[in-house]
């Protein structure tokens, strides 16, 4: 946790630049307006017992979960605090974020192409296939860095970042100390005559390294894991094209079962679109690529690279948080195909105000490996083919909807998709328990919505997911009421009618009710909510069963 | 942390006291064909500009957008508004931004905000999230969450920036 000494001289620094006119950059700050700025979130539940749900008991009854951040700017100086508080922390949330303080704290300027942070920050280089420290609040993650970061635009298609810190761990800090650089070039702006160029060419490369001791008593572990990775963007015209590849020494860790092998991942998107149409097509391969700045560690903590799940982030409840796929970063192959079209209003099969289609699918698969027993000897675990995925199919989706707009007070979206997931690999445990095997389901959904007035709307989803494995089918059905632009209200019911086992044939209802005025959003909700995952960027959290009164406030300032 | 408490709250009344005005903050991002593009340069010859903060996964934030898109061209002619599309998609579903974009065939500059840094700035919780600037440039208002019919309200705002009048 922050020392309030360190925050103090912090600020001390901050409120000083105030005063100092002996540079350019001081008097030029001098005559911007100092500026505070930040925001402020609230997430607090009551909780009651439910045994029919089998909700866990809240020894503290009442649970919140709590955060400010206050960015203060003044001209290129800023300076940036956030307090939070877990007085404990909402179920779901790891219970070691417990209790109150500062853990973010930064001081950062821009002076001629240097931009300098001391303190916390994040960072992303390329795709963030070896560097990516982020914040997903609602799923309580959070790797920001805590050291220098330094980024240099030399202003001819030529930038340069390089940084210096060990990640966040809850209300501490995580043992490794991470170092890392990144080069980006845009060749365009940097060669003499390719500016009107019609080839776009956009080249990166970076280097990360790890440093943690080495303690464990059986095996000689490397204390520096160095990894590099290459990136290219192109574009010509209407098409363009993404990828990058990366490679990571040798990096035993819980993650891989202390094996020896060096870690690959590569990542390639291409796209064509213009107006009306757009298609994506993806595909990656990731073998052995968790690289993390404590090698003891699991979940989502200290976590350095992000590799996100190639499938679609879907949003509708059945389909968002039952059956959801994350990366397994030990590795997969994976592929997804996306387009995006509209139809043509004022035409048959466009209707009056046009139609829009979107379809997509994806594949993941384990590697195509083979096992070998170097346990004693070179332990390399496993030999596995590049990009060939292996018999092992981990998880498909094919999904369609169509959006239209039928009149002037009806709008209609339909959505439907057939899924898998191989529950050997993601072990979801539902109600009845983890379920070993393939959970293969369809999801259908109706999404109506009857403007009444031009301010007053009432929305109704009506979701089906049908399975003969796991939890069997599901109903939801959404109503929403909203009138613009301060009050809404819904109710939503969730009923797994299908399940085999009769006494969880559970109705799950939820009302909430709240108020929106400008930067600031109050809710209320009561009733219970299923046990379900729920993710963000194909990083999930188990969100357990519960019943009760929730309250939330957000504010922007 | 008391002393910190006092300084905050010292530091708060009084620049709420003088009267606060909000810059757009300067942020690296990238435009959605790629180019590298820092938000000081979101410009529109005095005119109001409508930032939008959305992501491809937000049902809200595209019913928003797409509604806005049915009467865009009329806003653009009446007031001069430019609308900036800021996405928080990260590295996941980034690449399918701009086929998104096109495929519904939406006229607003779209940026690509993927580690969420502009967002950080601007003190954005959820998407989505908007915000008006005026013709000095400065923020006036801002607006969190969608509600069908939401536009109507915007629209009346926009109009007084493009009169010159003050909002809120």
């Amino acid at each position: 946790m922050l020392k309030h000494k360190q925050l103090l001289l912090i600020l001390s620094i901050f409120f000083l630049t105030n005063v100092l006119h002996s540079q350019n950059v001081f008097q030029e700050v001098a005559k911007d307006p100092l500026e505070i700025h930040g925001n402020f979130n609230l997430n607090s539940q009551y909780y009651l017992t439910d045994s029919v749900i089998a909700a866990p008991t809240v020894a503290e009854k009442f649970l919140i979960n709590g955060y400010a951040n206050v960015i203060a700017t003044k001209g290129a100086f800023s300076a940036g605090a956030r307090y939070e508080s877990y007085e404990n922390a909402l179920l779901g949330f790891d219970p070691r974020y417990k209790g109150s303080g500062f853990p973010y704290r930064y001081f950062s300027f821009d002076n001629k192409g240097l931009n300098v942070t001391v303190g916390n920050f994040y960072e992303q280089f390329g795709t963030g296939m070896l560097l990516r420290s982020y914040e997903e609040r609602d799923l309580g993650l959070d790797n920001a860095m805590d050291g220098i970061r330094v980024k240099y635009d030399f202003g001819n298609g030529i930038r340069v970042k390089g940084l210096v810190g060990r990640q966040r761990y809850f209300f501490a800090k995580g043992d490794g100390i991470v170092r890392a650089i990144d080069g980006e070039v845009n060749l365009n702006e940097a060669i003499g005559g390719w500016k009107d160029n019609k080839l776009k060419l956009l080249v990166g490369a970076n280097f990360v390294s790890k440093y943690q001791e080495d303690n464990n008593p059986d095996l000689v572990l490397p204390e520096n894991v160095g990894a590099y990775s290459g990136r290219i963007t192109a574009r010509y015209a209407n098409f363009s094209l993404t990828g990058e590849y990366a490679y990571k020494e040798n990096d035993p860790s819980a993650d891989n079962s202390n094996i020896y092998k060096p870690g690959q991942g590569l990542f390639l998107s291409a796209s064509y679109s213009q107006k009306g149409f757009g298609i994506n097509l993806s595909a990656k391969h990731i073998d052995n690529m968790s690289f993390r700045s404590d090698r003891t560690e699991g979940f989502n903590n200290l976590t350095i690279n992000y590799l996100p799940a190639l499938t679609k982030q879907h949003t509708y409840n059945l389909a968002a948080t039952l059956y959801p796929y994350a990366t397994q970063p030990t590795g997969e192959v994976a592929f997804q195909g996306d387009i995006v079209f509209r139809l043509k209003k004022k035409t048959w099969y466009g209707g009056k105000y046009g139609t829009r289609i979107l379809i997509n699918s994806s594949l993941a698969y384990g590697l195509d490996s083979t096992g070998i027993n170097d346990q004693n000897t070179t332990r390399q675990g496993y030999s596995a083919k590049f990009f060939s995925p292996g018999s092992q199919a981990y998880f498909q989706d094919i999904n369609i909807s169509l959006e239209r707009k039928l009149n002037k007070t009806f709008k209609v979206k339909a959505m439907y998709m057939n899924m898998m997931v191989n529950n050997l690999i993601t072990r979801y445990g539902g109600l009845n328990g983890s379920f070993g095997g393939k959970i293969y389901a369809d999801i259908a959904v109706l999404d109506v919505m009857y403007k009444i007035r031009p301010k007053h709307a009432l929305r109704a989803e009506f979701q089906a997911l049908w399975s003969d494995q796991d939890m069997g089918d599901w109903g939801t059905m959404v109503l929403e009421y909203t009138y613009s632009p301060h009050w809404f209200v819904a109710i939503i019911d969730q009923y797994n009618y299908g399940n085999k086992v009769e006494k969880n044939q559970i109705h799950y209802p939820y009302g909430t009710f709240g108020y929106i005025n400008g930067g600031n959003r109050v809710s209320l909700g009561f009733g219970r909510q299923k046990a379900g995952l729920f993710c963000v960027g194909g990083v999930c959290r188990v969100v357990p069963a519960s019943n009760g009164l929730t309250i939330t406030v957000t504010s922007s300032f | 942390m008391k002393n910190l408490i006092l300084i905050a709250t010292l530091t708060l009344s009084t620049v709420f006291a003088s009267g606060q005005t909000r810059a757009i903050p300067s942020v690296d991002l990238v435009d959605i064909d790629g180019n590298s593009f820092n938000t000081s340069e979101i410009l529109n010859d005095g005119k109001p500009i409508l930032i939008n903060f959305w992501a491809t996964w937000c049902s809200p934030c595209k019913r928003e957008l797409n509604n806005i898109a049915e009467v865009y061209e009329e806003w653009v002619e009446e007031t001069g508004v430019v609308v900036y599309a800021v996405s928080i998609d990260d590295a996941r579903n980034a690449p399918k931004v701009k086929p998104y974009v096109d495929g519904v065939a939406w006229d607003y500059k779209v940026l690509l905000d993927v580690n969420s840094d502009f967002r950080r700035q601007l003190g954005v919780v959820n998407v989505p999230h908007s915000f008006l600037v005026d013709k000095n440039g400065k923020i006036v208002h801002q607006h969190t969450s969608y509600q069908e019919g939401d536009e109507i309200e915007l629209y009346e705002k926009i109009k007084k920036l493009a009169n010159g009048e003050v909002i809120d």
